[in-house]
């Protein structure tokens, strides 16, 4: 195969955590190429979630690894895995309520200033430059997430679906390689969906970065994710493209239920 | 640095010596007559409160993480400050050169301490936060009554008395720069950040425990330096000065003021210092006052007087010639 000679950008062998008695995901692989759509679906509490905080280093993963670009990335702490390269949003939204929208994204881009106390208390030349950088790079994703203009906002009154970009934008901040996106299009209506869409494969393209997605949203996944995972009591059940996910009756039974048509029709309607 | 922002510096400069010019001539015209003294100390103390309370709204406000521990912090800082200054009296060192080593060594004493407290005590958050960085306050006083460097529980006298008014106003100036100037850098956007969520801070890379580590020290830092310019002001101290109630006092103050503003904790801090000294014929009923002022804040303005709200000079002159503008045009 051709793809053996390049790394992937994320793989994970085997990942398994166990809290107690219950293992929440068990013999977890998966792996994303550079710039694919990887759609993570599930019924609730199959521990999708959990892979995303697995994979974040909120938890540990009790066995099995994840190699991010083959880097082994076990045991790192959530701030070094980000810098490595994989940054998160939230199924609840997570913003910096009281902070303007620039803030928000301003204060993923630590890594970017390399000024330190002196500097900052002196307010010498590279603090005006360096926070001037950010400032600009700010705007430009804020640009991406289309919330040109809504800069001096307090997060928290910005409306659902913005909110929702604006942590993609905090997210893009970090300069990430992998993007895991938890339920995105939760809430949202008809055409913000839409306009999500639209930024997801935008930035995927202009950024040349990879995502995996969480989404209840079954047109949503079939129309966008170039492959499926689908999980069930923390054990892989299923996983290939969209089509394949449609047809295995094992996703059908799991997912959907046994009663697969009448829930077909319920959400066409 | 563009043009404004070197305006503004300028102005505010301009702003602060004219506060301190004002105090002086009013010090000098002798318009208080005999109490002149006695007001002149009542400054001194609004100076080191100030200094106490804003470095003290760092973690609360700031950081969003409470201490009732503050109290044991300064006085760290007044007790390294105090056997600093004892020992280099009298070795050649002009006053203030003596009263700036001593503040100094006060703040890098309790500066270090806040660093040894907060590495166990910030794995903790709310309410168990504050109970901890109480009870570390309770060893630091009780560490104090047992050290015979100290004075062992007994008064520590005979400390020089370096803290004149227009000492403790320039340090208090320089102390709440430097921290306005951490606020509004890349340190303050992080603390805030880790204050509103700090699942979110660490998704965006940011390190929590160290920026809460930093923040506690500095904060502690600033509190060492208050606690130095006290100790050389009242000359005299025992340990349990600084028990908790001291530690409340200053919260309270911070919260009155407004958690997360630097403009809240001067005017909270400068009211309430004063407050005592002006009530005293009711000392009676001082305290009851003190209560019914915290408990009113709290009902109608649960962030503190000024909330997150910070005073500017250069906004506040920007916007006298707009109104006058508005008034011309009606």
């Amino acid at each position: 195969m051709a793809e053996e000679k390049t790394v992937p950008v994320l793989k994970c062998q085997h990942l398994g955590i166990q809290f107690g008695g219950l293992k929440a995901v068990d013999d977890f692989n998966l792996e994303i190429g550079q710039s694919e759509l990887v759609g993570l679906i599930g019924p609730n509490g199959a521990g999708k979630t959990t892979v995303f905080n697995l994979i974040t280093g909120v938890y540990k993963p009790t066995e099995g690894s994840f190699y991010l670009e083959g880097q082994r990335m076990n045991g790192k702490k959530t701030h070094q895995i980000v810098h490595a390269g994989i940054a998160r949003t939230f199924q609840n939204i997570r913003l910096f309520k009281k902070m303007t929208v620039i803030e928000n994204v301003k204060a993923a881009m630590l890594q970017k200033l390399s000024y330190g106390m002196p500097q900052a208390i002196l307010r010498t030349k590279s603090y005006w430059s360096q926070e001037a950088a950010i400032t600009e790079r700010a705007k430009e994703l804020l640009k991406v997430v289309h919330l040109s203009g809504k800069e001096d906002l307090q997060a928290d009154n910005l409306p659902y679906g913005q909110q929702r970009r604006l942590e993609i934008a905090r997210a893009l901040a970090t300069d990430m390689k992998l993007l895991l996106l938890d339920e995105p299009a939760a809430g949202m209506n008809p055409t913000e969906t839409e306009e999500l869409l639209e930024i997801i494969d935008y930035i995927r393209r202009e950024f040349k970065i990879s995502v995996l997605l969480i989404e209840h949203d079954m047109s949503l996944v079939m129309k966008i994710c170039e492959r499926i995972q689908v999980l069930d009591f923390g054990t892989t059940i299923a996983s290939g493209t969209p089509d394949e996910i449609a047809n295995n009756p094992k996703v059908i039974e799991a997912y959907l239920g046994k009663d697969n048509e009448e829930k077909e029709a319920w959400e066409d309607a | 640095m563009d043009k404004r922002h070197k305006l503004s510096y300028l102005l505010n400069a301009v702003g602060v010596a004219a506060v301190f010019a004002l105090l002086m001539l009013l010090f000098a015209s002798g318009i208080f007559g005999t109490s002149t003294t006695y007001i002149q100390g009542i400054c001194t103390t609004a100076c080191y409160t100030i200094i106490m309370v804003a470095s003290l709204n760092l973690v609360v406000g700031f950081m969003g993480e409470f201490s009732l521990g503050h109290a044991g912090f300064v006085s760290v800082g007044a007790y390294a400050s105090a056997i600093v200054s004892g020992a280099l009296a009298g070795k050649g060192l002009p006053d203030v050169g003596l009263f700036l080593v001593a503040l100094l060594a006060g703040g890098i004493a309790a500066g270090v301490m806040g660093v040894l407290v907060g590495i166990p005590a910030l794995r903790l958050r709310g309410d168990y936060l504050a109970i901890v960085t109480m009870a570390f306050a309770e060893i630091i006083r009780v560490c104090f009554c047992n050290f015979s460097i100290t004075g062992g529980g007994k008064t520590m006298s005979g400390i020089l008395k370096l803290s004149t008014f227009p000492r403790a106003f320039w340090v208090m100036v320089v102390c709440v720069t430097v921290m306005f100037l951490f606020v509004r850098s890349k340190y303050g956007r992080t603390i805030q950040a880790i204050r509103e969520d700090y699942i979110a801070s660490s998704a965006a890379g940011i390190n929590v425990t160290f920026y809460k580590v930093l923040t506690f020290a500095i904060s502690a830092f600033f509190a060492g330096i208050g606690g130095g310019i006290y100790a050389h002001y009242m000359t005299a101290m025992i340990p349990t000065n600084f028990n908790f109630a001291y530690s409340a006092e200053l919260l309270s103050e911070v919260i009155i003021g407004g958690t997360g503003s630097l403009t809240g904790s001067i005017i909270g801090a400068a009211f309430l210092s004063a407050l005592p000294e002006v009530m005293r014929e009711f000392s009676t009923y001082r305290m009851l006052a003190y209560s019914v002022v915290l408990i009113l804040v709290m009902l109608f303005r649960p962030g503190g007087i000024f909330g997150r709200w910070e005073f500017s000079l250069t906004r506040t002159l920007g916007a006298l010639p707009r109104r006058r503008k508005a008034k011309e045009g009606v």
